[in-house]
């Protein structure tokens, strides 16, 4: 684990430094592509490895695979922390007599050190939380132990054991998260317009540059897509079975878009009170959502189905518990972006509505909902986006004959059928595309405007 | 257009911590009264009670011959009380063009005319070509220009202003400010404007009512204000002040300025004496008799005119607004007349002004 978070890390701050300090040519086009391996989901990228180099399955190449599928949690946060960075500071230490190197290690790393963290922390927790890509190297890790245990011994303790200790480790780690956020606000620089960055010139360097993104672009993305697209062309001579990939997309889509209604649903009143009704009570709610992002998919879908089970057993294995889960496990997605589209809508909006006349509901209709909507909007689309490639707990708990996309894909790819996987896999890739393009959008600006 | 009446009227967030102290304030029909005092003296929190959105500890609010808060049944809510609010920052709803944030308070029928809203942007000074434009393509004047709009849209029967020109700059300020008495003038409004600049103050108000610690200190007209204030803290707060230690007797006090007439009557024995710093002439020593001598301490030049600091023999420092080019030097001796009366205030055992003379 230590191993990928310094990787990541070391890739994710050097190419945020490239494409947001240097002179390398066609800078925004490389940010994209940099971003770009998130919409591949880390078990479809470990399967795109490890069907084209059987070879793979060691620390190595678990460390090459989740690498390159969780460096964007350091670059992105880095890259957003470097536009960020005052320019005139740099400029000093330079008149300072400090070289280019002096002025990264001496005056941005410091600066950069609440982003890089969080980034890493970020990186460790999802980690933890893996299952599908580490399964598929056969790489043991708390998570596919919990798995293994479970499916072997059927709810055994030596499950509910391994979940508590995980359950744990990602607490400290969030806890540790949401320590150095709170000290993020100090490290940003005051408004106004800052001069615009004078990019470091490569000269020399540039074709070396170019490589090392290429390379890691290259790995990261071009890798993934050439073998999914290798298999679909192996997998379209065996006959794809065109019906159920539709079936199997529809349920997943149908699942998806109940899971978000049902999340931003949840989320509308706890990042409203949040906002509005500051207080130990909002903010306890609120933090508590939280927690579900903490947790591991596992872990919620091992809950749920003990409840499920001992409490309401003609619910067990049905799809209200799966909605329960994704509630769970995506709540704090949705609220982060209702939450800052209720902050920029203050409460003055509401009085001058009600000075010009207008009642309680007609205020509702015309003034907080039309503010609101990118925000709900933009936190629904997350939350379908994330159910669409989720794994673990749909695994658990989706009803029998239920089929997602993810599940679907991981039935196939298990049995060593790489090619009739191979579809459900793009399918998956393609839906997460715009998510991504929110993404690399959002290091720009706020995610709601 | 109505009258506004306020009465005993208390506010306050923390228990023990009264916002607003038992305020009593009057607004004849059609005049424009500015609410004056320091950021934190409650006035923001009156503006809010009148326009109902907050309800007041206890007091009454009276619009026209209707009590909106305080009254025996429930207060009236905000949205049936006809005021038209214009906040800080104006306020616009950032979802909707000009058109759609003046013609908001409108009924539904007259929403889809335009003649409206041309007509409104017509009255505070704006182009009918704007009706189109978002909020975030408008200059701050413009927007605080269409706010004005949006809230006299379904005319109210009292406007409140809540500090709608901080936030612009100097000259923007003046065109705005401008422009928003001659909009409010146009329809005859009955307007209140909370503001902490006594230049905005005493500039356009026909009466201007002083609040401080959430007491109303004193309501009048501006230029009672500035020549007859209530004390000398608010004779320093609503412009330049000159004040000494004197001596009163017979009607004129005997200060480092001299022999000065007093107005109206004060008890004789000591006094503190206020002055304006236009009040005090110049001229060459030895030529007025009378005068007395004092040394030139620095010149501030502002352009249209000048601050003079005189240091005067065993009273500090005196300020004297001068207009004209002709400035002394700094360093120079001069003599110094003062024209027209001073006020004189009892003598406070506490410094309640921090500097003996100079208070800017």
């Amino acid at each position: 684990m230590l191993g990928t978070v310094v990787c990541c890390g070391v890739l994710g701050v050097g190419a945020a430094w490239l494409v947001e300090r240097s002179s390398v040519p066609a800078r925004r086009i490389w940010h994209v592509l940099l971003v770009a391996p998130l919409a591949v989901p880390a078990f479809v990228n470990s399967y795109a490895w490890i069907s084209l180099l059987p070879g793979l399955d060691t620390y190595a190449g678990a460390l090459l695979v989740v690498t390159l599928s969780y460096f964007p949690f350091v670059y992105l946060p880095v890259a957003a922390a470097f536009r960020g960075l005052d320019p005139a500071l740099e400029d000093t230490a330079r008149g300072l007599g400090l070289s280019t190197w002096a002025v990264f290690l001496r005056v941005q790393l410091p600066q950069l050190r609440v982003a890089l963290l969080g980034g890493g922390l970020l990186v460790a927790l999802h980690l933890l939380a893996e299952f599908g890509a580490l399964q598929m190297l056969r790489y043991p890790t708390f998570t596919t132990a919990i798995y293994d245990q479970y499916r072997a011994t059927f709810n055994g303790p030596g499950a509910t054991m391994l979940a508590g200790v995980l359950v744990l480790l990602c607490l400290v780690l969030l806890i540790a998260e949401i320590r150095l956020r709170g000290r993020r606000g100090y490290a940003r620089s005051g408004r106004g317009a800052p001069r615009p960055v004078r990019p470091v010139a490569l000269r020399r360097l540039t074709a070396p540059a170019l490589l090392a993104l290429g390379t890691l672009v290259g790995l990261a993305v071009a890798v993934p897509l050439w073998s999914l697209g290798y298999w679909m062309a192996r997998g379209a001579g065996s006959a794809v079975d065109w019906a159920d990939l539709g079936s199997t997309t529809s349920t997943t889509l149908g699942l998806a878009a109940a899971a978000a209604a049902i999340t931003t649903a949840m989320a509308l009143p706890a990042g409203w009170l949040a906002v509005r009704a500051r207080g130990r009570v909002a903010t306890l709610l609120e933090r508590s959502t939280y927690l579900g992002s903490s947790v591991p998919g596992i872990v919620v879908a091992l809950a749920l189905v003990t409840v499920s089970i001992r409490v309401t057993p003609w619910l067990y294995q049905t799809v209200p518990v799966l909605l329960a889960a994704y509630a769970i496990l995506f709540l704090p997605r949705a609220i982060v972006t209702v939450r800052s589209a209720v902050e920029q809508a203050p409460p003055l909006y509401d009085d001058v509505a009600a000075s010009l006349g207008a009642s309680a509901p007609d205020r509702l209709r015309r003034i907080t909902l039309p503010l609101l909507a990118p925000g709900i909007g933009a936190g629904a689309a997350l939350v379908f986006l994330a159910v669409v490639t989720e794994l673990t707990a749909t695994l658990l708990l989706a009803p029998t004959g239920t089929r997602t996309l993810a599940t679907a894909f991981w039935a196939a790819s298990s049995a060593v059928d790489y090619g009739a996987a191979a579809p459900y896999a793009v399918i998956m890739v393609l839906l997460s595309a715009p998510a991504t393009v929110l993404l690399s959008r959002d290091a720009r600006r706020g995610l709601t405007t | 257009m109505s009258t506004l009446t306020v009465t005993g009227l208390c506010k306050s967030y923390a228990a023990g911590v009264p916002v607003l102290d038992g305020v009593d304030l009057h607004v004849p029909s059609g005049s424009f009264t500015a609410l004056l005092g320091p950021s934190g003296c409650g006035k923001t929190t009156l503006l809010r009670l009148i326009a109902g959105f907050d309800d007041p500890d206890d007091g009454t609010v009276v619009v026209g011959d209707r009590t909106v808060a305080g009254g025996p049944g429930r207060s009236v809510a905000a949205r049936s009380r006809g005021i038209g609010f214009v906040p800080q920052e104006g306020g616009l709803f950032p979802h909707l063009t000009v058109a759609g944030n003046i013609s908001f308070g409108l009924p539904r029928r007259q929403r889809r005319e335009g003649s409206r809203v041309r007509e409104l942007l017509g009255l505070v000074g704006l182009d009918a070509a704007l009706a189109d434009r978002s909020p975030h393509q408008l200059s701050g004047g413009q927007q605080q220009r269409v706010a004005l709009a949006r809230a006299l849209a379904p005319a109210p029967s009292l406007v409140l202003l809540d500090e709608p020109f901080s936030s612009l700059d100097a000259t923007l300020r003046e065109e705005t400010r401008l422009a928003v008495s001659a909009a409010l003038d146009a329809i005859g409004a009955t307007a209140v404007l909370v503001t902490h600049d006594q230049a905005e103050a005493l500039s356009m108000a026909d009466q201007v009512a002083v609040l401080r610690h959430g007491r109303l200190v004193q309501l009048t007209d501006p230029r009672t204000l500035y020549r007859n204030p209530q004390d000398l803290d608010v004779a320093t707060f609503v412009g330049e002040a000159v004040v000494l230690d004197a001596d009163v007797r017979a009607g004129t006090a005997h200060c480092a300025l001299g022999a000065v007439p007093v107005d109206g009557s004060h008890p004789d024995g000591r006094a503190r004496v206020l002055l304006r710093p236009e009040q005090l002439r110049l001229s060459a020593p030895g030529t007025e008799p009378g005068s007395v001598v004092a040394r030139i301490g620095g010149v501030d030049f502002f352009g249209h005119d000048a601050r003079v600091r005189l240091v005067l023999p065993g009273a500090g420092t005196v300020s004297a607004r001068l207009v004209g080019a002709d400035l002394p030097s700094t360093g120079e001796e001069v003599a110094v007349t003062v024209l027209g009366s001073a006020q004189a205030f009892p003598p406070s055992a506490a410094d309640d002004v921090p500097h003996p003379a100079l208070s800017a």
